[in-house]
């Protein structure tokens, strides 16, 4: 009986040595759960999840703040990703964020530009260039489509214009199974 | 001499119908009533066009200049009178547009003035040069820059020329050799020298015997400096693979990702072997090709035809049947159904099939895959087909990457011999562009990331500079005051505390009105008279387009700020 | 829109199958030549049930009948059913079979193309363990008349223990165990002929004709048969070598039961096998060892259904591990 005890402890802190060695060697670094939210997220920066940027939403979803439906550039594919990565359930992007639009990038028009460099500041990516008084333009494959630089432009010249498909981006669609009903 | 050849895995034997246009000899195509040629001449690079419309220009006169790594050059296919320049659909299965130049051709094909290019009097550079600026491209289809494949000079044993023609239908290449064989030779002997290969071996699929017949008597007849060797390889389908080609001759398989010249081998199509000969010994740049019209057609053959010819003007000479449900560009093993008949003629396209729906029936049904294995038996790539059409049907893109989806090279054989008809290739297709859109998404998702963290960085770190520089001059501020308080107060020094902020604030705000009234006039003063009525004009115009909304041509107007990370003034 | 290749070889699921069940009817003439025609009996009433399976539970899918039907899989698998069973199992037994093998194993997976376990061998495996006796009455060969048979296969009395006997794997197995008696002595027993089951020995002939025409046919590869057929001769072969008295020889383990039919037509299965090369001779290496080993030191005479379904269990595995070097990967430089 005594040896029984003995034995049962004797393991019980030999692993638990283990345990608390391992704990400390392997220690991880960070948090890798908000590089992993970090990584599916768009990197739009457009801030319409509520958080300022991607980086603090991805934080808010791994503390269970936000929900994982936040996110409109990320879209139904995006939100199938967190799904499967935190072993969710798939939920429709929630509307009060936005919704899914396709991929844009804005534009200057540069004859209604007075050069208030208002959007350059807003510009999440610095994908804006010039200076004050001077034309204002957009590095288009810069831009992110976060449509924030919209809003402070005190003349509205400001449009997002949908990116269009060229050769070399262009897809091969997958391909669609006929089922001839021949019966 | 019996030389050993070596085998690849798999192939297929499809029916040539090689005799439909191989009989004919080469005509010229007639002059079109208009040229469009793309200054994107395949996917990889675009040309940057260096005329205007309403310009004239000669046959042979430079229209698109080389740009970037790949880029080559672009030339006018005859003389005549730029008409427009600007996109026009694209010899590519999406039918995407390019843009591309519209010329008129005045009828005179007039050549501008050719210099032959002396090898012996110049370096390789320079030779190089010449090449990408006479616009040389592999002619056997993927238009890849010779200029590039040619490169260092150094290693090369063999040089491989490329005359199996393996894809069922096309023979260009196989008229091109019979009829011109000599200059064939001759380009490959220029591309030897350049290469600094120790021996030539052209491979000719051994359905073609005329063509290895005049091949071997243009040899004869050449005395080549080094041995070249014409050597007729079993026919089987996708023999004419570069890889293929080479395995097969040279018993060496160059791995996915790696370029022949690691291995001591190269190999060009004999098309372009062919331009290189007219473009050093005669300096003609690239404007023209051998085109094979055939399929359901009543008078199939081969044509020299400029670059820039729209396809539907070639139809007529090839007189397709009044069944023929569509064209296709390239072979009918790897090419594609045209869905724009004005898409011109490019380095690339060897061949324009008339097909009708008993010549290229559409396949039945598409049945289940019984993992019966017959794909992975076809495939030149030693692949195994039928798991990557799981894994991209079910879109497991990594899955189908590990199981090498990218070694495929998209000869169709696997679905050439599927028993249940399934469409391999298109599901493979499918995969790499969704794989490399979403590289392209995550580069650029990198890039935002990089680019947001920086500016926060640098949001943070001009706060905390503004903060260390105020710090600063209120200290200086304060030792200031402190040194003319000194002389006429000391004792509120002393003990006021209050005194210097207020004191700072007030000049701070002296500094500012200060500054204020600097800046103002400094931005018109000392302007020209000129400037300044630009400047009214620009407010003109900015008021105009405030209020109105009449549409205003774009001024070619650019900033002065555009490069940097700090652009924020 | 269709994209290239524009040329196709003209080759079907059907013409496959076609040729399949074309390569066993050498093995089947011979059964109905020697042993008796109430096999062709049992084959037609296994036709009918495997396609009226078949076309139900298209239906319940709502997939179109007309391809699946046509395919001829459903055929195969039924033939083969058939001839693993005893000649003169009641038609019900079949149906039975067949329905398991077409509902349960083909179509609750998915379908054609997505069983993981092989089709024929499933139904073997649940009708031995659900009717074992029905299962081991296996007539000799010759001795009942097509009138019998017919009666029997029509469900009519079976007392029929005087015309019935073991198989000869089974005389074997039930011999040894008993354990006075050496093989030897026990292939002097009625149920032997001169290298396996009289009569039935014949059989097996017949398959390899049958496989060497799909052979020809490149339907399926030589890797199987030869993997399956060397490792039951080499594992036989050497325990008969030790103890010759306890173990029988690799020609009788190789001409009896289904040893034949399992090489070429039943382990060849593309579906629920392995696809690499080397994975094709791992995988009937396997079948053949696993199968010995079940023949001589199992509960059942025949093991091959069992050692079939364990291999099929291992075939994801099997592929994972042996994926075959591609272009490039392994000879990069002149050989």
């Amino acid at each position: 009986m005594l040896t029984a005890l003995l034995v049962m402890a004797g393991i019980a802190v030999v692993l638990g040595a283990a345990l608390g060695y391992a704990s400390i060697r392997f220690k991880v670094e960070g948090d890798p759960l908000v590089d992993k939210i970090d990584a599916i997220l768009p990197q739009t920066q457009c801030g319409q999840c509520g958080y300022p940027g991607c980086k603090p939403y991805a934080q808010a979803i791994a503390n269970g703040e936000a929900d994982i439906n936040q996110c409109p550039p990320g879209g139904e594919e995006g939100i199938r990703h967190l799904a499967d990565l935190l072993g969710r359930e798939f939920k429709p992007l929630s509307e009060e964020h936005g919704i899914e639009k396709p991929k844009s990038v804005a534009f200057i028009d540069e004859q209604t530009c007075i050069g208030c460099t208002l959007c350059i500041q807003a510009c999440p990516v610095d994908a804006i260039v010039g200076a004050a008084k001077q034309m204002h333009t957009v590095v288009e494959p810069l831009c992110t489509g976060c449509e924030l630089c919209l809003a402070p432009c005190p003349v509205d010249c400001i449009t997002m214009e949908p990116v269009v498909e060229t050769v070399e981006t262009w897809k091969w669609k997958y391909p669609v199974i006929e089922i001839r009903q021949t019966a | 001499m019996i030389r050993k050849l070596f085998k690849f895995h798999g192939g297929v034997h499809p029916e040539p119908h090689k005799s439909e246009s191989a009989t004919a000899a080469i005509r010229p195509a007639p002059m079109p009533s208009e040229l469009v040629v793309p200054l994107r001449q395949s996917t990889r690079a675009a040309a940057r066009c260096i005329v205007e419309v309403g310009q004239h220009v000669l046959k042979g006169q430079r229209i698109g200049e080389a740009e970037g790594k790949l880029g080559t050059a672009v030339h006018a296919p005859t003389s005549g009178e730029v008409i427009a320049i600007g996109d026009h659909p694209m010899a590519h299965p999406s039918g995407l547009t390019a843009p591309a130049v519209h010329i008129r051709p005045d009828g005179l094909d007039q050549w501008i003035d050719l210099t032959p290019f002396d090898y012996d009097a110049n370096d390789r550079i320079s030779m190089l040069a010449n090449l990408r600026d006479a616009g040389i491209v592999g002619m056997g289809g993927a238009a890849f820059p010779s200029h590039i494949k040619l490169g260092t000079g150094i290693g090369i044993e063999t040089l491989v020329i490329n005359g199996a023609e393996c894809e069922p239908w096309i023979t260009c290449d196989d008229r091109l050799m019979r009829e011109r064989g000599n200059a064939v030779i001759d380009g490959a002997a220029i591309l030897a020298e350049v290469i600094g290969a120790r021996r030539v071996l052209i491979g000719i699929e051994d359905n073609k015997p005329e063509a290895v017949e005049s091949m071997r008597k243009a040899v004869a007849e050449a005395r080549p400096a080094l041995p070249m060797d014409v050597i007729a390889v079993p026919s089987l389908y996708p023999a004419g693979g570069e890889k293929q080609l080479i395995r097969v001759l040279t018993g060496i398989e160059i791995p996915h990702g790696k370029l022949g010249g690691e291995f001591g081998v190269q190999c060009f199509n004999t098309g372009t072997a062919h331009a290189v000969h007219r473009a050093v010994r005669f300096g003609e740049p690239l404007v023209s090709r051998i085109v094979t019209l055939t399929g359901n057609a009543d008078t199939p053959g081969n044509y020299e035809v400029l670059v820039g010819t729209p396809i539907q003007h070639l139809l007529p000479l090839m007189g397709p049947r009044p069944d023929t449900d569509r064209f296709l560009l390239g072979g009918p093993m790897m090419g594609f159904a045209l869905t724009d008949l004005s898409v011109p003629i490019v380095k690339g396209s060897n061949c324009i099939i008339a097909a009708s729906p008993t010549l290229f029936p559409p396949p039945p049904a598409e049945l289940p895959c019984i993992r019966c294995g017959e794909c992975a038996r076809a495939c030149p790539a030693e692949l195994q087909p039928f798991e990557l059409y799981w894994f991209s049907r079910s879109r497991n893109f990594g899955k189908a990457q590990e199981y090498h989806l990218f070694d495929c090279i998209e000869c169709g054989c696997c679905s050439y011999v599927c028993p249940s008809h399934i469409p391999l290739v298109d599901y493979y297709r499918f995969a790499k562009s969704e794989i490399w859109a979403r590289e392209r998404e995550s580069a650029a998702a990198d890039q935002a990331r990089d680019r947001f963290e920086f500016r926060n960085y640098r949001q943070e770190r001009e706060k905390t500079e503004k903060a260390a520089k105020l710090a600063a001059k209120a200290a200086e501020t304060k030792a200031k005051l402190a040194e003319t308080e000194g002389v006429d107060n000391k004792v509120q020094v002393a003990d006021g505390s209050e005194d210097p902020k207020k004191a700072l604030i007030a000049a701070a705000l002296a500094r500012a009105k200060q500054q204020k009234a600097a800046i103002k006039p400094a931005n018109t003063d000392n302007l020209p008279p000129e400037a300044e009525a630009e400047i009214a004009e620009i407010e003109a115009r900015r008021q105009k387009a405030l209020g109105g909304s009449e549409p205003k041509p774009l001024g070619v107007l650019t900033t002065d700020n555009n490069g940097g990370e700090d652009k924020q003034s | 829109m269709i994209h290239s290749p524009y040329v196709r070889k003209p080759a079907s699921v059907r013409a496959v199958m076609g040729q399949v069940l074309l390569a066993l009817l050498p093995g089947v003439a011979i059964y109905a030549w020697i042993v008796g025609a109430g096999i062709l009996v049992n084959l037609a009433i296994a036709t009918v049930v495997a396609l009226a399976a078949e076309a139900f539970v298209l239906r319940l899918r709502k997939r179109p009948l007309a391809p699946a039907l046509g395919d001829l899989s459903a055929v195969v698998t039924a033939w083969l059913v058939v001839l693993c069973f005893p000649l003169i199992v009641p038609w019900w037994v079949t149906t039975i079979g067949v329905l398991v093998a077409i509902v349960a194993v083909k179509h609750l997976y998915g379908g054609l193309g997505q069983n993981p376990f092989n089709p024929a061998m499933v139904a073997y495996c649940c009708i031995i363990i659900a009717y074992p006796s029905l299962m081991a009455q296996w007539p000799p060969a010759g001795e009942l008349d097509f009138q019998t048979q017919l009666n029997l296969i029509m469900g009519g009395a079976r007392e029929i223990d005087a015309v019935t006997g073991a198989t000869a794997l089974d005389a074997m197995r039930t011999g040894l165990r008993v354990g006075e008696a050496n093989v030897a002595v026990i292939l002097e027993q009625n149920a032997f002929g001169a290298i396996g089951g009289r009569g039935y020995e014949w059989i097996p002939l017949g398959y390899i004709i049958g496989g060497l025409f799909l052979l020809a046919r490149g339907i399926i590869t030589w890797h199987m048969p030869v993997a399956f057929i060397s490792a039951l001769a080499a594992i036989s072969g050497a325990l008969w070598l030790v103890n010759p008295d306890q173990f029988a020889s690799p020609l009788f383990h190789l001409a009896t039961g289904g040893a034949m039919l399992a090489a070429f037509f039943i382990i060849t299965d593309p579906v629920s096998g392995a696809t690499t090369p080397l994975g094709k001779i791992i995988f009937a290496a396997g079948i053949g060892i696993l199968a010995y080993l079940i023949r001589s030191f199992g509960a059942f005479p025949e093991g091959i259904a069992f050692a079939v379904l364990l291999m099929n269990m291992c075939v994801p595995l099997i592929d994972l591990k042996t994926q075959p070097a591609v272009f490039g990967q392994k000879r990069s430089r002149v050989p």
